[in-house]
């Protein structure tokens, strides 16, 4: 039977929905073989039992959270080389395609990143250029690696686990950067950026008020996100930036709350499902990818859609 | 200490870029420039140089040298060029027909060798490249070169054989520290990039910018380029452009037009 290796994502002890989305893509090819190389294992095993996952393979011997990420590839580079599986698949986070990039140098093999889909004959299709291209490639040599993008698939539900398997590892410690110190994101109570199903973000146009971008982002039960022209001027944490060089998003719906449309937010937002715009400015080039325009000011705009989807959701 | 600074040259950012019909990246009719995001690296480098260096000045006499290195076609060498006048040392390009096509594999197999051959302490990269967008190439140079990885640093400090930076990650925020050499990615909001000046501008002509074929750094055709790229593109297609949708002028209705909308696609 072909199998697949997963890489189990977590984060603070939570399995993320980017692990069922890599078991779905995995149960396209073969058996999926889930991977978890964390101190938490324990917590996370629970968490996958409705998952389309047949195995569980927990590495025992580091820990893993004082390294970065050599320890985690040479961890999985072991397992591939005992099992020999059809792929390795990884979410597409910043940690994720760096595990995966050196992964892919210890196992000698090809590696593609940022996958939104993947067929049973692992032709993987991409989106580059910021959303305006589609490629489907393949790797071509070796065993392929590859990183998937969030809320690229609908997660199935699965079977969970039948067998479960101890993998005793000792890393070599070529990675000898270590972790000091962590400071967790101080979380609101609103959902992850990157798995959101709805992202509401706002700009240079909020003028430093978020308020009423957080108030439509909480009757929507949205994510906020923000530009980077506000990021910068300090209005919202750096790691809620939308762009390029922020997070990617894909949300069933976008909303872009005074943000003109730099090709470099684009980049981070427009493969989103639907795409909803309020801006001053007619010819803000947001406008151009918006499914939905309205010319207007957000600080009157935003409170009455606020108001309108809190009256539809009590009716 | 010996920095080298790994920079591309990439397609204007600010450019639409489309794919040609050997499913590369159309490069033909877009201005080609120094990756922005390589150059807040270029200008970490300058400022650890200039707190480190007793005179606050880098090159030979100093004991500190930043090398600017690349891989790339011929015209590569303007990006280099870009980052002499900022004030970086003296600079290498790999360029080699056969080099054509290479995946990232390729690139940080080459990148590491000559990483290697010149013995540097710190090699700094940018977090991505803005054409190819996979933001792994330092982790597979740290890899390859058995360096310490300490990337998407926000701050980056150096004392003695001791490197730490901080960084924001999925997390929170990270303090890491290693013993050199170490492969450091930076995020743009550690620093301010400078402008080449007039001065540096006139002085990077006579800077050293030494262009090394395959053989010269002894790896083979059949090592890199697109003979021995390990993934492939199948094709590649345009999205079909988002059908420009509707767009209405808010006359005290507007925020009721977007939940009309809203509930018409079924997302509320
Ligand atoms: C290397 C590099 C990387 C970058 N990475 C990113 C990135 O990851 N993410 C990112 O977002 N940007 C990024 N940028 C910056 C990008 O180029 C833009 O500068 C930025 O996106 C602009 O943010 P903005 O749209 O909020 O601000 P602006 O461009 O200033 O637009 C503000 C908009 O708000 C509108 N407005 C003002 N007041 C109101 C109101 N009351 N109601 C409604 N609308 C109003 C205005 O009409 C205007 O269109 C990057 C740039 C570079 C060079
Ligand atoms: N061809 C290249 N030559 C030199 N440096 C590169 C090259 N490609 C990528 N890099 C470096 O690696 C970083 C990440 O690139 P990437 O992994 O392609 O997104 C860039 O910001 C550069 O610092």
């Amino acid at each position: 039977m072909i199998s697949v290796l997963i890489l189990v994502d977590s984060a603070e002890g939570k399995v993320t929905k980017a692990t069922a989305e890599l078991a779905t893509f995995g149960s396209r090819l073969g058996e999926v073989i889930a991977v978890i190389c964390s101190s938490d294992a324990a917590l996370l095993l629970p968490q996958l039992s409705t998952m389309a996952i047949s195995k569980t393979i927990t590495v025992t011997g580091v820990e893993f959270g004082k390294f970065s990420t050599g320890a985690l590839s040479a961890a999985l580079a072991a397992i591939v080389e005992k099992d020999s599986p059809a792929a390795v698949l990884i979410a597409s986070s910043a940690r994720g395609k760096e595990i995966a990039g050196r992964l892919a140098v210890r196992i000698d093999s090809g590696i593609l990143t940022d996958v939104i889909d993947l067929d049973a004959e692992l032709v993987a299709t991409q989106s580059v250029f910021g959303g305006s291209t589609t490629v489907h490639s393949a790797v071509v040599h070796g065993t392929p690696v590859i990183t998937i993008r969030g809320n690229s698939v609908e997660a199935i539900i699965g079977s969970g686990p039948l067998s479960h398997e101890d993998f005793p590892f000792i890393y070599d410690g070529a990675d000898r950067a270590r972790v000091i110190s962590q400071a967790p994101a101080v979380k609101g109570g609103r959902p992850e950026l990157t798995e959101a199903a709805i992202v509401v973000s706002g700009g240079k146009g909020t003028d430093g008020n978020f308020a009423p971008v957080e108030a439509l982002a909480d009757a929507l039960g949205a994510a906020v996100g923000a530009s980077r022209a506000a990021t910068d001027a300090g209005w919202y944490p750096h790691s809620l930036q939308v762009g390029q060089t922020g997070k990617t998003v894909s949300p069933q719906l976008y909303v872009a709350a005074g943000i003109s449309g730099a090709i470099q937010h684009r980049a981070g937002m427009q493969t989103s499902k639907t795409i909803v715009a309020i801006n001053k400015d007619p010819e803000a080039p947001i406008f151009d990818v918006a499914d939905f325009g309205v010319v207007g000011d957000l600080f009157a705009v935003l409170p009455q859609a606020t108001a309108g989807v809190t009256a539809r959701k009590s009716s | 200490m010996k920095i080298a600074v790994c920079v591309k040259q990439v397609p204007d950012s600010w450019a639409e870029k489309k794919m040609a019909s050997d499913g590369r990246l159309d490069r033909a009719g877009v201005d080609a420039v120094l990756n922005d995001l390589d150059e807040y690296a270029i200008e970490t480098a300058l400022s650890l140089v200039e707190t480190h260096s007793p005179t606050g000045e880098t090159g030979e006499g100093s004991g500190h040298t930043i090398t600017v290195i690349s891989m790339g076609p011929a015209r590569a060498s303007e990006a280099l060029r870009k980052a002499l006048s900022m004030g970086a040392d003296d600079a290498i390009l790999v360029s080699d027909e056969a080099l054509a096509g290479s995946d990232a594999l390729a690139t940080s197999k080459i990148l590491a060798s000559v990483i290697r051959d010149g013995g540097y302490d710190l090699v700094l990269c940018g977090t991505e490249s803005t054409d190819a967008r996979m933001s792994v190439i330092p982790a597979m140079l740290a890899e390859r070169l058995g360096y310490a990885q300490l990337t998407f640093a926000g701050k980056v400090a150096i004392a003695g054989e001791k490197i730490e930076i901080s960084r924001q990650t999925e997390f929170g925020v990270e303090e890491m520290s290693a013993e050199l050499p170490a492969v450091v990615s930076v995020v743009e909001k550690i620093n301010e990039p400078r402008y080449p000046s007039f001065k540096g501008i006139m002085a990077s002509k006579k800077k050293a910018l030494l262009t090394k074929s395959l053989a010269d750094i002894g790896l083979t055709a059949n090592e890199v380029g697109s003979s021995a790229a390990w993934s492939a593109v199948k094709d590649s297609l345009p999205r079909p452009p988002r059908g420009a949708g509707v767009k209405v002028t808010d006359d005290g209705h507007g925020g009721e037009q977007l939940v009309a909308f809203l509930a018409e696609r079924k997302l509320i």
